[in-house]
């Protein structure tokens, strides 16, 4: 760790030649659980034909397959009948969802591919999978898990701004309230209240059970293509208006001392790219791996300053309905599934076609996703108009 | 159970003279020849420069905590024992962070801020483990 090398911010109002060039034209997300019957193929195939039917296309009109999650391209793309002209297996890691994005939007707009089928799936939940344990750096000294690098990181919040642990119980709560109005979320019909949140029992303190992403097996896939080949497709397209991304490795070996607050501030380029500000959209998206990432999303991105990630959620203000700021509308990792960012994007992009029934935000014309790691990323969509 | 039945740590070209000078009882960093600053985990260049330019010095053994944690979750086995126990985030005076326990206090009476001194009490397999405890106690 090098603890003060600096951040070589994007330029600010630089012109991002990919403004609205690359769509959503299709989605599918299949039941969330624990589905030992089948595996990461068997849900990644759901979910793609999930997303093949909701854009109106068979796997031939498919020529470019990123997948996640899923053991290897070779053997999904030959299930699915795919032979693309590009193709590739990304990192597991959350943050690889929005990476996943921006490679395909490249490879559409550079012409490597056409029509992009992105596939995530994960058995996490069947399989037993622990996130935490084995050999790495730390582990002599018992420090493992995404869970304990965010509750030091969160402690030291508390400790520099006077944050709460109960803060994060507003975060919890307004996601399960989400849940409660999605039919297919895990925490569907099983509401909480902000008591069971600060009585939940630690895991790695200050980190609570309410705290922790679910672990859950469930697939995402979507269809990417150009804004003009969308257009003649199924449904609405949705269209990636900018995506900004910046980088921090310098603490890749342990919890990152400046809360990621650098390389998060550094992607408020996104509005640039897109063409349009905070106040031209309507609802997030934010990867919830751990309550406090939401809170460091919020103050990175400058919808308060740093440290007023607390106050600023106190009131209701992710909650549907009631905030200026609806997020994880169908209950993010923390209530909805565990997706690593995919389901969240999903949800981002059903909103924006008026999918989203009893937990949709009106007149919704725009959705940030911001997702707070040392591969720091924000991207804005928008409806088609 | 106790720090003989921790994991051993994975021991590498680059780390190698770190556990060997632990055994002595020394908390060693390497140290930037151009930039005279230290970092951790050990590497092959500096990452100040990304030269192969570095000496290894003896640190002070000395920092303050910069957050803590306490771990409920059993995932380690030999540390079942141990549970519910603290991880401690050090920032040396050197520069470096390091990941430790906490020897010789509870995690009740830790207070982030507060000076802490590296103690060698034991370890796996012939390693000894950096704990840290109140700076002013003998080590």
């Amino acid at each position: 760790m090098s603890p003060d090398s600096p951040i070589a911010a994007p330029a600010l109002g630089d012109a991002w030649p990919m403004r609205d060039k690359v769509a959503f034209a299709g989605i599918g997300t299949t039941r969330y659980g624990n589905f030992p019957e089948t595996d990461s193929y068997g849900l990644g195939c759901e979910a793609l034909n999930a997303a093949l039917d909701d854009a109106g296309l068979k796997p031939s009109d498919i020529d470019g397959l990123i997948v996640n999650r899923i053991p290897t391209y070779e053997r999904f793309a030959e299930m699915m009948g795919i032979n693309p002209q590009y193709c590739l297996l990304t990192e597991a890691p959350g943050r690889f969802s929005g990476v996943s994005l921006a490679l395909a939007a490249q490879a559409i707009q550079s012409g490597a591919a056409k029509t992009i089928a992105l596939v995530y799936g994960n058995n996490g939940r069947s399989n037993r999978m622990m996130y935490g344990g084995g050999d790495s750096q730390w582990s002599p000294w018992g420090m493992t898990s995404p869970g304990a690098t965010h509750a030091m990181m969160w402690r030291r919040h508390m400790h520099q701004f006077g944050t709460r642990h109960a803060d994060l119980g507003h975060v919890s709560k307004a996601f399960r309230d989400h849940a409660c109005l999605y039919p297919a979320a895990v925490m569907h019909g099983k509401p909480i209240t902000l008591e069971d949140h600060a009585n939940a029992r630690p895991i790695c303190e200050p980190l609570k059970l309410l705290d922790y992403c679910l672990i859950n097996d469930g697939a995402v896939a979507w269809i990417m293509t150009s804004a003009e080949r969308a257009r003649d497709m199924k449904r609405p397209p949705v269209l990636l208006s900018g995506y900004a991304r910046q980088d921090a490795f310098h603490y890749g070996s342990g919890p990152a001392d400046d809360l990621w607050y650098p390389n998060l501030s550094a992607t408020r380029s996104v509005y640039d790219r897109a063409g349009f500000g905070r106040d031209d959209i309507q609802g997030l998206g934010i990867y919830d791996n751990f309550s406090p990432t939401v809170l460091l999303s919020l103050e990175g991105l400058g919808f308060c300053k740093q440290g007023e990630g607390g106050a600023f959620v106190r009131d209701g203000m992710l909650a549907l309905g009631k905030g200026r700021w609806p997020t994880n509308t169908s209950g993010g990792h923390l209530s909805d599934s565990y997706m690593q960012g995919w389901g969240i994007i999903a949800e981002c992009v059903r909103q924006l076609r008026d999918d989203c029934e009893g937990r949709q935000i009106p007149d919704v014309q725009a959705m940030q996703y911001i997702c707070a790691t040392n591969i720091a990323q924000s991207l804005i969509l928008r409806r088609d108009s | 159970m106790s720090l003989a039945t921790r994991l051993k740590p994975l021991v590498d070209n680059w780390n190698r003279p770190f556990w060997d000078a632990c055994a002595e009882g020394r908390l060693t960093l390497q140290r930037c020849k151009t930039t005279g600053k230290c970092f951790f985990p050990p590497a092959p260049v500096s990452p100040f420069t990304g030269r192969p330019e570095w000496d290894w010095i003896t640190a002070s053994g000395k920092g303050e905590l910069w957050s803590y944690v306490v771990f409920h979750q059993s995932y380690f086995p030999g540390m079942k024992d141990e549970l519910p126990y603290p991880v401690a985030m050090v920032k040396l005076d050197e520069g470096p962070f390091l990941m430790t326990n906490l020897e010789g206090m509870s995690a009740a009476d830790a207070k982030i801020g507060m000076r802490l001194r590296v103690r060698f009490p034991g370890g796996p397999d012939g390693f000894f483990l950096p704990q840290f405890g109140p700076e002013g106690e003998a080590a």
